[in-house]
């Protein structure tokens, strides 16, 4: 009797606190197109599996009538579940709960279940919808932050860790999203800022909307701060399981095995790159037509279109791939494709992900903007990121690869294990125009007709030197192949590298050009 | 959404056919900067503006004072010259760039 009495107790408590802020908070949050905390950790989870933690942490804070507060669960909600049977940590804000700021319990709760996530191993999700550090706990708050910072960092090339904005997300909350390794957001519902439109217009007079400083589409397009952009939540969880599928659940194991399907058929490999270097074409064609089911999952996709990022599969098993994208600003590598390349590449030599990387690129962009952007900093990202990758590295030279940028892109003197050129490939210093120009400039000058003399030098050096045997008589590349031979030779270089090991001379860590 | 400008990128004297950015695309001219221009390297509000035409300011003269994120910078001239033109007054809000006053 007296136990059944008990639990009717608990349940009633746990149904006050599973109301989160109240029914009218809720309604607030539905009216914004907005989830509530656990309706979201549900959706991301497997159904059934969400155990919750901290249900009933209050916080202890006295100043400013906060003693008289009854805040439940704190503001966040944690816990542990699987995500297509794998056990993840998770926790989200609950924006109902005085806005989901964050006070000193709160962060302790969200500290938790991060320690719990490095020490299991195991992946880490966060929702994040904020207003922010909770005003009346002072600095606490802020210590709060600081050791969820701390922890984003320490965890980082551990676990994977995924931040989902689902809100808002500004001012010093920003860094844990910043510090993850994906960001997914969701139009209309994310918003992420160091200082807001209020803020900016008294003090810079500049007057800008939320959405157009810190949206969903701004993050994805301009800043590059987001990886994953969905129209829906429910668009957004798709995506989050979607990636999980991909990803070893830490850097000790493999990415989980799957059946090797072949591409789909209608993916003519050899009618997508047009033979004139000039001419544009999409990448993200020649990937699906070597990935297993042509099942290619871009990353960062508005992002630096110019260099395309994704993971797919190869005899089932989990590749990065990394390609210059000829139709948008022809492939060229600059400040924020080498930024978005660069990053990817060392999340997947953290994670034991083997890397593939498509070739075609004229160089470097050339421009002031550019050089004082720090072209040559970023652009060196792209050179220390696959140097330093001790992961499968196979490379495919499609067509261009001049100068600098052959190098950059997995060559064989970054130590790529395998490189694989097309017929089509032109390894050379430079496209046979610029190169003509200047070796033969006296000829061409001195020449009665300047023109003739120059398409004339231009196609001597193009019948010489834009071909892939120039290279592959030094033995920078491997093998010339047809390109109905990628995917096979692909799945052999990888099959080959599958226990490569490589030691790297003893160090506490590198200085990467961040 | 979708709609961004294609065109030609020219690198190494050949001429590539591809979409352009819109960074690229709508990217401003580089613009050499003129030492007779004071401007403001920070959005702000003037505080006080220490010339008038035609005054004759030599290198390291205060010209304006311009207050931004609570601090009060002294912009100074580059040169020594005339005051050909003062485009601001106390208690204006200018943009990062704008130019306060021109010296000849």
């Amino acid at each position: 009797m007296a136990l059944e009495k008990k639990i009717r107790e608990l349940k009633e408590k746990r149904e006050k606190m599973l109301l989160g802020g109240g029914e009218d908070a809720i309604v607030k949050q539905k009216a914004m197109g907005k989830n509530t905390a656990r309706e979201r950790i549900m959706s991301i989870l497997d159904p059934g599996t969400f155990n919750e933690y901290d249900m009933f942490v209050e916080h202890d804070a006295r100043d400013f009538g906060m003693d008289k507060k009854n805040l439940p669960s704190d503001g966040v909600v944690i816990g542990t579940g699987t995500v297509h049977g794998n056990p993840v940590a998770i926790f989200a804000q609950d924006f109902t709960v005085a806005g989901g700021s964050l006070g000193l319990m709160h962060s302790r709760k969200i500290t938790k279940i991060m320690d719990h996530a490095l020490k299991m191993r195991i992946p880490l999700i966060g929702i994040n919808d904020s207003g922010g550090a909770r005003i009346q706990e002072g600095v606490n708050s802020l210590a709060g932050y600081g050791e969820i910072f701390f922890r984003n960092t320490i965890s980082s090339g551990v676990i994977p860790q995924i931040s989902v904005i689902l809100g808002p997300c500004a001012g010093g909350a920003v860094y844990s999203p910043a510090l993850t390794d994906f960001v997914f957001v969701v139009d209309n519902i994310s918003k992420m800022f160091i200082t807001g439109p209020e803020v900016i217009k008294t003090v810079l007079g500049e007057e800008i909307s939320m959405e157009a400083l810190g949206g969903a589409r701004v993050h994805c397009e301009t800043s590059g701060n987001a990886h994953f952009f969905a129209s829906s939540e429910e668009e957004c969880f798709s995506q989050i399981k979607r990636l999980i599928s991909f990803i070893p659940k830490n850097n000790q194991v493999r990415a989980t095995v799957t059946e090797a399907l072949p591409p789909d058929a209608s993916y003519d490999i050899e009618k997508i790159v047009p033979g004139d270097p000039t001419l544009p074409y999409d990448v993200r064609e020649v990937i699906r037509a070597v990935a297993d089911n042509s099942d290619f999952f871009e990353i960062q996709e508005m992002y630096a279109r110019n260099m395309v990022i994704g993971f797919g599969r190869l005899g089932g098993r989990t590749v990065g791939f990394v390609a210059n994208q000829p139709m948008e600003m022809a492939g060229v590598l600059d400040v924020d494709s080498s930024d978005k390349a660069a990053r990817f590449i060392r999340y997947c030599d953290a994670f034991s992900i083997p890397l593939v990387t498509f070739v075609d690129l004229p160089g470097y962009l050339p421009g002031v903007d550019q050089e004082h952007a720090g072209v040559i900093r970023h652009g060196a990202k792209v050179l220390y990121a696959y140097s330093e990758a001790t992961v499968p590295k196979v490379t495919v030279i499609l067509r261009k690869a001049y100068g600098g940028g052959y190098i950059a892109m997995s060559s064989r003197h970054l130590r790529a294990d395998f490189v694989f050129a097309w017929p089509t490939a032109e390894i050379a210093v430079m496209g046979p125009e610029g190169a003509a120009n200047i070796i033969f400039r006296k000829e061409i000058t001195s020449a009665a007709n300047p023109d003739e003399m120059r398409r004339q030098k231009v196609d001597e050096y193009r019948d010489k030197f834009a071909n892939p045997y120039v290279a592959a008589s030094r033995g920078y590349v491997d093998a010339v192949i047809e390109p109905s031979e990628t995917r096979r030779l692909l799945l052999h270089g990888l099959e080959v590298s599958e226990n490569k090991d490589v030691q790297l001379p003893w160090k506490k860590h590198g200085i990467p050009p961040f | 959404m979708d709609k961004r400008e294609t065109g030609k990128l020219i690198i190494d004297h050949t001429s590539y056919s591809t979409t352009f950015s819109r960074r690229f695309a709508s990217r401003k001219p580089y613009e050499p900067p003129v030492p007779g221009r004071i401007q403001s390297f920070i959005p702000g509000t003037i505080v006080e503006v220490l010339v008038k035409v035609g005054d004759t300011v030599r290198e390291g003269d205060v010209i304006v004072i311009l207050e931004a994120m609570k601090m009060k910078n002294r912009l100074i001239s580059h040169l020594d010259g005339r005051v050909v033109a003062v485009n601001t007054a106390p208690g204006n809000r200018v943009t990062k760039g704008a130019v306060l006053v021109e010296i000849a």
